[in-house]
């Protein structure tokens, strides 16, 4: 792996789950930045999702979507802003201890442009149908990000063991 | 959301420091939360509809090829 990506920070969720993650004070020093994110929600439910918010906003976002759930297909864009998700996640009724995975890239953060952002994420099950989601985002702000805070939909917690970890990327 | 008696907290490392803290949410970030929750909802059910309608109209389109006359091949095909 290029010396150029580096890990910033990890967080592993203690026991009684945390109600969000957050990310502050993100240093402006790399071009781009990736989140790798392991996360299961506490609400009883087969599914959660994740909300995102950069700087603490959780508005100016629309997205297209293209998912998978073994059983049929779909895709669609939420052009109207305020459409903050980044993925499903397992929930208190999928198979215990699963966790979903969720990979988040975030080009040019530092960028006074809108702000692109690609997902992948699966909500995975033994039992049911699992979420296979692939995500183009945009955050409408010349703002540079320099803070990431991750959110279960409903929860009201992530569980414990859940982990995300922060890495940024130089282009030289 | 369900809000129970349960203290929410949340985790927040400063990437700069590394300093990790955990911070009991206030009521106004509770109430964000619910809010959040609540539009998060609307827009999983919007895009359930929608998954569903689209769903309806493939099925329906495909019936009504059938009748035409096409085998499902033919129809696979569009």
């Amino acid at each position: 792996m290029a010396n150029t990506y580096v890990k910033i920070a990890t967080v592993t969720v203690g026991a009684g789950g945390q109600a969000s993650i957050d990310f502050s004070s993100i240093p402006a020093t790399y071009t781009d930045l990736k989140v790798v994110l392991s996360l299961r929600s506490s609400v009883a439910a087969a599914q959660d999702r994740i909300l995102i918010a950069f700087n603490g906003l959780t508005t100016n976002y629309s997205l297209t979507y293209l998912m998978g759930d073994g059983a049929s297909a779909s895709s669609g864009t939420r052009a109207a802003f305020g459409d903050n998700m980044a993925g499903y996640i397992d929930a208190a009724s999928n198979t215990a201890s699963v966790f979903a995975s969720t990979e988040i890239y975030i080009p040019s953060y530092l960028s006074a442009n809108n702000k692109s952002v690609s997902i992948e994420s699966v909500h995975e099950d033994n039992a049911t149908t699992g979420r296979a989601i692939l995500l183009a985002g945009l955050w409408s702000s010349s703002a540079a990000i320099n803070r990431l805070t991750f959110t279960p939909a409903s929860g009201p917690n992530f569980t414990q063991y859940s982990m995300a970890t922060l890495y940024g990327i130089k282009s030289s | 959301m369900k809000m129970t008696d349960e203290v929410l907290t949340r985790i927040e490392v400063n990437c700069t420091t590394g300093e990790e803290t955990i911070y009991v949410l206030t009521a106004d970030e509770i109430a964000q939360r619910v809010i959040d929750a609540e539009a998060a909802a609307m827009e999983q059910a919007n895009r359930d509809a929608e998954a569903l309608a689209q769903a309806n109209a493939k099925a329906s389109a495909h019936a009504k090829l059938a009748k035409l006359g096409l085998t499902p091949e033919e129809i696979a095909a569009f």
